[in-house]
């Protein structure tokens, strides 16, 4: 089967700042993304759990692209401006597709 | 002061506060028990959509008089000033810094629609009656407060790292809690009595039990909130989380009186002024003011100033606006 090199970028980002974030990619083009809900995890800020959250303040968003390479660094950039002051993890690992067209 | 005692030991027995004190005691042990996240929502839904029609019909039934206008406006006043007032009590009694002091500060102008819901509960207990457009003084007085805090950092700190945009804003304004309890409140006005007769038996009835269990819910969360936060409070803060309420319910006793509210109606200020968010106001927080710790300002305001008023405050508000209003 043939497959494709592409990226794949995955962005942990503070519920409250989802909305914003995913405005950001499509003003940068990227027009493909999934939202995954978080459960809970560990970090600087200290151990939280999505259980026991009372407001959306308290919780995580999953935001994970797939892209093809040379819209890297737009992604990136768009990404940046929102996520740079709070809490989240960016990773950007290489992947394969199957659909090239399709990113 | 036997006033005082008598309500709060009645306060303390009642139901609800009993499954709060069930939750917050089955967090601290470490039980797994816990509400199905959409079930605490589906609840306070309810509550909400309860207490704003309610609210609503009462005024439909006694006519909208200058009392409305005049309570709207110092609601906001109000919700204007306490941060300020909360803001430099901090800078005394802690050592927080100006970002965390002002994020505090917020959350302490801005109300607890379910500390209202509670107040509104334990009046009807009392077999006490209130305008019912304290509903909308509610809802007036939740954003002032993040304004100010916003401004205490700019006049305060470097005038760097707060955001405020027109999406925050909006978010803030209409906000799910506040659009439901609004417009619930708005539908009641329209319907009136003969609306209300419609959907008694859903709104009236079953509220108690519902508000039993949303605060079983609470008092989990309050619980977790305050075990998982170990350190962050230090003994100036706690004292904070109970002194500032205090302070605050008097600012709500001099807006009832001056406005000429009922009984019922200066208890519900008190509580308003008193309360402290944990719904809207962290969550505008973290866009606008991410380098504020949100340990702190969610402690303080679920773990240490919400059981506090749930608990002693609102029978403390409750005998205070009796013996001023001579009611």
């Amino acid at each position: 089967m043939q497959t494709h090199t592409a990226k794949r970028v995955e962005i942990i980002i503070e519920a409250v700042m989802e909305s914003r974030l995913t405005d950001a990619l499509r003003s940068a083009d990227v027009t493909g993304y999934t939202i995954l809900p978080v459960r809970g995890g560990s970090g600087r800020s200290g151990d939280w759990s999505r259980a026991g959250q009372v407001s959306r303040a308290g919780g995580m968003s999953c935001v994970v692209c797939i892209i093809r390479e040379e819209k890297l660094d737009g992604l990136l950039e768009a990404a940046f401006s929102v996520v740079d002051r709070h809490i989240g993890v960016v990773t950007v690992t290489d992947c394969q597709v199957l659909r090239a067209e399709r990113f | 002061m036997d006033q005082i005692i008598a309500l709060a030991a009645e306060n303390l027995l009642s139901p609800i506060i009993l499954f709060f004190v069930l939750g917050f005691a089955a967090s601290v042990a470490r039980s797994d028990l816990s509400v199905p996240e959409a079930v605490a929502k589906a609840m306070s839904l309810y509550l909400l959509f309860a207490i704003g029609f309610k609210g609503g019909a009462g005024v439909a039934e006694h006519g909208l008089d200058q009392t409305l206008i005049l309570s709207l406006v110092a609601g906001v006043l109000l919700s204007f000033t306490i941060p300020v007032v909360a803001f430099y009590l901090l800078r005394v009694m802690s050592r927080l810094d100006v970002t965390n002091a002002a994020a505090v500060a917020a959350h302490y102008g801005s109300i607890s629609i379910v500390t209202f819901v509670a107040g509104s509960s334990v009046l009807q207990s009392a077999g006490l009656a209130s305008e019912g457009f304290m509903v909308a003084v509610a809802a007036s007085m939740e954003a002032p407060a993040i304004l100010v805090a916003l401004w205490l950092i700019a006049k305060n700190g470097p005038g760097e790292g707060q955001r405020m945009d027109s999406a925050l804003m909006r978010e803030i304004m209409l906000n799910g809690s506040i659009v439901l309890l609004v417009g619930s409140f708005l539908i009641g006005v329209i319907t009136g009595a003969d609306g209300m007769a419609k959907i008694e038996s859903f709104i009236v009835a079953p509220f108690q039990g519902v508000l039993c269990l949303f605060l079983l819910d609470m008092g989990l969360v309050a619980g977790r909130g305050l075990r998982s936060s170990k350190g962050v409070l230090t003994p100036g803060l706690l004292a904070f989380g109970v002194v500032m309420p205090l302070i605050g319910s008097l600012f709500g006793l001099a807006a009832g009186l001056l406005i000429g509210l009922t009984p019922g109606g200066t208890t519900l200020f008190m509580i308003l002024s008193a309360s402290a968010s944990y719904i809207a106001v962290p969550a505008a927080m973290r866009v606008a003011l991410p380098e504020a710790n949100p340990s702190v300002y969610l402690t303080l305001s679920l773990g240490v100033t919400f059981p506090f008023n749930l608990t002693l405050g609102i029978p403390i508000y409750l005998a205070i606006a009796r013996a001023a209003t001579g009611g």
